[in-house]
């Protein structure tokens, strides 16, 4: 049973963002992502200063057994990478919505988040998979 | 659901994650697949591998029959009892039909084939066995376990009877022998020294258990993928299928021409091959920087309008970089380039090996 955290908002492709306490939106993969993927080697988040756009190819994720395509919950300007996945990407598994966090971006209009996913209809988006 | 090994229950208790391989539910790992494959490279790991398919041959014409059959000659293992031979079956057109290893028991032959090749392999086997007194068996009520590693043997001594772990002592590279109603050989499919261990079904739990609490870790086929492709070992249906020759899939030392009469099937399109030279050959590449060769991939080599393909990518844990085998056009040498996601990536090219017994070769 993977973990579903209820203040996060998901897209089907198994992204997360949280809106932090000042307006900034930190993305990453979920648990059930990382848990089909395996053991994460490298992530390619978006370079620093970079414009992102919902829905769209942001980065991507290499386990051993895959590569997986991460697309942006969110539009916005990229403010931070989170640059100790380069040497220890091994956090995407152990600490999806924590230490494993991709990247932060200032959104340019945080009401896109309203067409993403809340924590139970991503369950059910994950049940309709399975 | 898929077919189930006498293990499956075992698999599940562990908290193996089971994925379908050639109709069969099997445990791709059991939590971290690095982790398995550094626990077999360091220490000893235990593979679940009763997917594969066991056929005994027998019979007067038996060795007459696999002469004939396979590409690598059975005369070889005369007199030499309990020794294996790594070989190819051959279809007419020199294409692979399967890879296989072959034991040379008391007077009769055990071939172990792959899993997912099963039926057409059961098949040909019988269509050219057809007016020879050759009886093919295949040993379905068998389970099948590789446990691999530096302190693989010396772990299954601990957990098996006194004469058993006498038995094991005996056993040299690459030989293998049986045992009432068991069969123990010294091979596997990781680069590392371990065995390979035929046991009847009812007892297999039991002893997957024992070797477990004796500290060897269970492993799955993610790690066991990984473990053959730093050590530079084929897997049929990526470095060769039926429609590639042995020659282009790093198979040239497992045939053997001599004897130039003995007529194996595939023969004549091989020589006609090996005449004309070989246009592809496979290679190891390998790649420092970011990101991770994948199967299928295309590869640009210098002096060369045609691209070669990568057969089997990966992140290899051992080295902590990718590595990959490609079929490439014959003569290619130096640095490469491959289509990564429309990215261009610099890669080396190498013999395919990468890592035995625990060190890096590349």
């Amino acid at each position: 049973m993977s973990d579903i955290r209820n203040e996060l908002k998901y897209l089907p492709s198994h992204e997360w963002a949280r809106v932090e306490e000042d307006g900034t939106v930190t993305i990453g993969i979920t648990d059930h992502a990382q848990e089909s993927l395996g053991d994460v080697v490298y992530v390619e988040t978006p370079e620093l200063g970079a414009t992102v756009n919902a829905g769209e190819e942001a980065g991507v994720v290499e386990s051993v057994k895959a590569a997986s395509d991460i697309y942006s919950p969110i539009s916005g300007e990229v403010i931070a990478v989170n640059e100790s996945l380069e040497d220890a990407p091994e956090q995407v598994n152990e600490s999806p919505y924590d230490d494993g966090w991709f990247y932060k971006v200032k959104p340019s209009d945080l009401s896109e988040l309203e067409d993403a996913l809340d924590a139970a209809g991503y369950q059910a988006a994950i049940e309709a998979d399975e | 659901m898929g077919h189930r090994t006498a293990l499956y229950q075992s698999h599940i208790d562990a908290g193996g994650k089971m994925v379908d391989f050639g109709g069969w539910d099997m445990p791709i790992n059991y939590g971290s697949q690095i982790e398995e494959h550094h626990q077999v490279r360091r220490h000893a790991g235990l593979f679940d591998v009763s997917h594969m398919t066991v056929v005994d041959v027998t019979g007067a014409d038996a060795r007459q029959y696999l002469r004939r059959l396979l590409a690598n000659d059975v005369a070889r293992l005369d007199d030499k009892p309990g020794k294996a031979l790594y070989s190819a079956m051959l279809n007419e057109a020199g294409g692979v039909i399967d890879d296989l290893i072959v034991y040379h028991l008391q007077g009769w032959y055990r071939v172990i084939v792959n899993c997912a090749t099963r039926d057409k392999d059961l098949a040909w086997m019988s269509q050219q066995a057809s007016g020879l007194d050759v009886h093919i068996n295949e040993r379905t009520e068998l389970s099948m376990m590789a446990v691999q590693g530096p302190k693989a043997l010396e772990i299954v001594k601990q957990c098996v009877s006194a004469g058993r772990a006498e038995l094991i002592d005996q056993l040299s590279v690459f030989t293998g022998k049986d045992e009432g109603g068991w069969f123990f050989a010294r091979t596997g499919y990781t680069g590392e020294d371990g065995l390979e261990i035929l046991l009847p079904e009812a007892d297999a739990p039991s002893v997957w258990q024992a070797l477990i609490d004796a500290g060897v870790v269970p492993c799955g086929l993610g790690a066991r993928d990984t473990l053959r492709l730093e050590a530079g070992m084929n897997l049929y249906g990526h470095e060769m299928d039926d429609a590639t020759s042995p020659l282009a899939a790093n198979m040239g030392w497992t045939i053997a021409w001599e004897p130039t009469e003995r007529d194996f099937i595939g023969r004549g399109a091989l020589e006609a091959q090996r005449r004309e030279g070989a246009s592809d050959t496979l290679v190891g590449l390998v790649l420092t920087g970011r990101g991770v060769l994948r199967a299928g991939q295309s590869v640009r080599v210098p002096g060369s309008e045609r691209t070669g393909v990568i057969t089997s990518g990966t992140f290899s844990p051992t080295l902590g970089y990718s590595i990959a085998m490609a079929r490439v056009p014959a003569g290619a040498s130096g640095e490469a380039s491959v289509d990564v996601r429309g990215k261009a990536l610099a890669v080396s090219i190498v013999k395919p090996n990468f890592v035995r017994h625990g060190q890096a070769l590349v």
